[in-house]
């Protein structure tokens, strides 16, 4: 079947090409001095028109605010390089609401004549699958979603990086600054206590605010978090008063998943040390700001891009790593960071990198006292959100493995969620 | 200079400032990108133009922008025609989508799909109009100030909606509701036509006609103006207006229901906090704007959409900021509605000479 679908599309071809000749003669004839040197100059331009089908690739981005946002600048910075790298077209629509305005943002950009398109935000999947369903020809790739690997749509795609180990390096970072306060005797040994301002109780910020935990927790063993909601990814005031009320309940280092300045603003104003996320914020910061963990999307787009150029299919799930340069953490701040972090942080990545080192290694924390053997996770969306994949083995959590956005959702011991009964 | 109010304007001579009123704050918007942009301000006219028609899909989307605001803005009328400041139409939509929301979800695999959308269509209109009613109960009972009354009600709305936006969140924890019965469909208006807009904007043309016909030729219309007229009139007439009261802030916030319908069956399929989308408020403008006569909000509905769009493609194209799209919007409506004051006064500027002469 094969073979004959190949023969039909070559001959297919033939034809096309035929066609491209005749017209390239005719317009020749059109010139009226047709010499042999313009006709093959036509024939030419007809052969690598097709090519322009091959090379004019125009690729689309979808963002939920604009630059002003941290995190939607961290997509639209990686978007502008890589298609600059790749010298293709691109259009990027901003302030793009989670809803109706998606699928119709989307569609304007097939009009437009784009291949490929991208979306950043979690609100957004269901309506790019929307769009992606009416429009089988272009791919729809969606940042943080999880329905991709159940959708059966071959033109959509989900992905993310392993965030979770730029956290746990970022939280060596916090360790490292939390035992120089200890030794220092600035703080006693059980006044080790951080602060994290989470967005939503989502299995994507629980399993960055724990694998941050777990970072620390790798340096200094008695560390303690807690951990405050906001209910929202972009709230500033809420997310300063979150870090407002972990500093007053006596928090000594703060980090954030959210996507304001709000909580690097209160520590810089509290003057206590801060890891941040999606990027620096050491220049409004200069004082308190250690180091941030981003996510860099730019091999992504590049890796997606290049499957359209040679028609290979994208993956369903796509997961960037610290070696695919995904996963980055920005330049160390010496004024705040501890001496030693940089070399503790360059062991503990050699490690995750060949493997040795896992960030949810079961025998290092516990839950409700007992280490876990055992668990599954709701890794298929569906109505019910039953748990339906075990992840635990060789004993340690595999996350992001069955799918690109993390699915670690585990209360453990040593975190307390601020709000939360017990 | 003197400024006296004028009686009736010819309609030629009030469109004419109109218009005049439109070049000038093109100039104006023009003028000010050239400065803080260095864009030529005729390429940025051009792209909202682009923004708004550029192809099929942005007529569509601009018509069924027009519909919805257009259609909320038709459920304030009734009530700002009786003098009733009606801003509470926001959460009036919320609570209208949140209905539609919840029988999608609950009842979306247990009754059949038209039964499914008439109990829908059903509930939002209550929904809609339990949420206009209780402010109007307060105003004709107690006489509380309806203004502040129906605003805090889109406060309470915007919480219980985030409230069941938590509870029926999928996936959990993420705080979104995504798509209902994206496999199922069920609870979806069916698409007539090309466009699956086109059902929501020829519900919202009928719906214009039936608002026209209700205000200008029926009692109960009547009834509405002179309330609005002077409420002792009203009552020397034998018009019960606490009866008119309730009765017209039922009306007007079951449209508002319906637009929440049309938007959570028709379009979105969820419900967000912010699906109304400040519609509430900007329908208060194109009411206004058009005093209070529906066939004329149909051009304000649309002057409003079309900014949107533009203000919209402005972003894109140039990569300019949205904010850049929502000044030039600001600028254009400050010299509509201040050219009002032109059509309302006259203003003439006398030199003493004259004033002396007794010109």
């Amino acid at each position: 079947m094969k073979v004959f679908d190949k023969m039909v599309m070559s001959r297919r071809s033939v034809v096309t090409l035929g066609l491209a000749g005749g017209a390239a003669l005719s317009l020749a004839a059109c010139g009226g001095s047709s010499t042999s040197a313009e006709s093959s100059d036509a024939a030419a331009t007809a052969d690598s028109s097709e090519g322009a089908t091959i090379e004019g690739i125009k690729a689309g981005l979808i963002c939920l605010h604009d630059e002003q946002s941290t995190y939607d600048k961290n997509f639209i910075d990686a978007f502008k390089s890589a298609c600059e790298n790749l010298g293709i077209e691109s259009e990027i629509k901003t302030n793009i609401p989670e809803g109706q305005e998606c699928y119709d943002a989307a569609c304007e950009l097939v009009d437009d004549g784009c291949n490929i398109i991208f979306a950043d935000s979690f609100g957004h999947e269901d309506f790019m699958i929307s769009a992606a369903e009416e429009n089988p020809e272009v791919q729809f790739c969606h940042a943080t979603g999880v329905k991709a690997h159940t959708s059966n749509l071959p033109n959509f795609h989900n992905a993310f990086a392993s965030i979770y180990e730029g956290r746990y390096l970022a939280g060596i970072a916090a360790g490292m600054k939390i035992k120089e306060m200890i030794e220092a005797g600035d703080i006693k040994e059980n006044e080790a206590k951080m602060g994290y301002v989470g967005a939503y109780p989502y299995a994507e910020v629980k399993s960055g605010y724990t694998s941050f935990y777990l970072g620390a927790k790798s340096v200094v063993p008695s560390v303690t978090m807690d951990v405050t909601f906001t209910n929202s990814w972009y709230d500033e005031t809420a997310e300063k008063e979150g870090a407002n009320k972990l500093i007053d309940d006596k928090c000594v280092l703060i980090s954030q998943h959210a996507d304001s300045m709000g909580a690097p603003t209160a520590c810089e104003n509290a003057n206590i040390p801060n890891v941040s996320y999606n990027g620096s914020t050491v220049a409004a910061c200069p004082k308190t700001f250690i180091v941030s963990s981003r996510i860099d999307w730019a091999p992504y787009y590049e890796y997606a891009v290049g499957c359209v150029q040679n028609g290979e299919a994208i993956d369903v799930d796509w997961v960037g790593t610290l070696s695919t340069g995904s996963v980055l953490l920005t330049e160390l701040n010496d004024a705040a960071a501890a001496k030693g972090t940089a070399e503790a942080i360059e062991t503990a990545k050699s490690q995750l990198e060949d493997g040795t080192l896992h960030v949810f290694d079961t025998s290092t924390f516990t839950v409700k006292k007992k280490e876990l053997t055992s668990y599954k996770a709701d890794v298929d969306f569906d109505e019910k959100y039953e748990p339906d994949t075990e992840v635990i083995s060789d004993g340690y959590f595999h996350e992001s493995e069955n799918r690109s956005a993390p699915y670690f959702d585990i209360d453990i011991d040593g975190i307390t969620i601020l709000g939360q009964k017990k | 200079m003197h400024i006296t109010k004028r009686k009736e304007m010819p309609i030629g001579q009030a469109i004419a400032i109109r218009l005049g009123a439109i070049v000038v704050a093109l100039v104006v918007c023009g003028v000010l990108t050239a400065c803080l942009t260095g864009l030529n301000p005729v390429d940025v006219y051009a792209a909202m133009l682009k923004g708004a028609f550029g192809s099929p899909r942005k007529i569509w989307v601009l018509l069924q922008e027009i519909a919805i605001l257009l259609c909320v803005s038709l459920a304030l009328t009734p009530a700002f025609r009786m003098k009733f400041w009606n801003l509470g139409g926001e959460g009036q939509v919320l609570m209208g989508g949140l209905a539609s929301a919840a029988c999608m979800l609950l009842l979306g695999d247990k009754l059949p799909g038209p039964a499914l959308i008439a109990v829908m269509f059903v509930t939002s209109l209550a929904a809609g109009a339990v949420w206009a009613f209780i402010p109007a109960m307060f105003k004709a009972r107690w006489n509380t100030n309806e203004t502040l009354f129906t605003l805090m009600m889109n406060y309470v709305a915007t919480q219980i909606v985030a409230f069941y936006t938590i509870r029926w969140e999928s996936p959990k924890g993420s705080g979104k509701i995504g798509v209902i019965n994206q496999a199922s469909h069920a609870g979806w208006l069916p698409q007539v036509g090309p466009s699956k807009y086109l059902l929501n904007i020829l519900l919202v043309a009928i719906l214009t006609v039936l608002v026209y016909v209700y205000l200008k030729y029926t009692k109960q219309g009547y009834e509405i103006s002179v309330v609005g007229e002077s409420v002792n009139t009203a009552r020397y007439a034998g018009i019960k207006v606490e009866r008119v009261i309730l009765r017209t802030l039922l009306v007007s916030g079951a449209i508002c229901g319906f637009a929440g319908f049309l938007l959570v069956g028709g379009t979105d399929h969820t419900i967000t906090t912010t699906i109304a989308g400040g519609r509430g408020f900007t329908a208060v403008m194109v009411s206004w704007l058009a005093g209070f006569n529906p066939a004329v909000m149909v051009f304000g509905s649309f002057l409003l959409a079309f900014m949107d769009a533009g203000a919209g493609e402005i972003s894109t194209a140039f990569m300019l900021n949205h904010s850049f799209g929502d000044i030039l919007t600001g600028i254009i409506l400050f010299f509509i509605i201040g050219c009002e004051f032109f059509v309302n006064y006259k203003v003439r500027f006398e030199s003493k000479r004259e004033v002396a002469e007794g010109v």
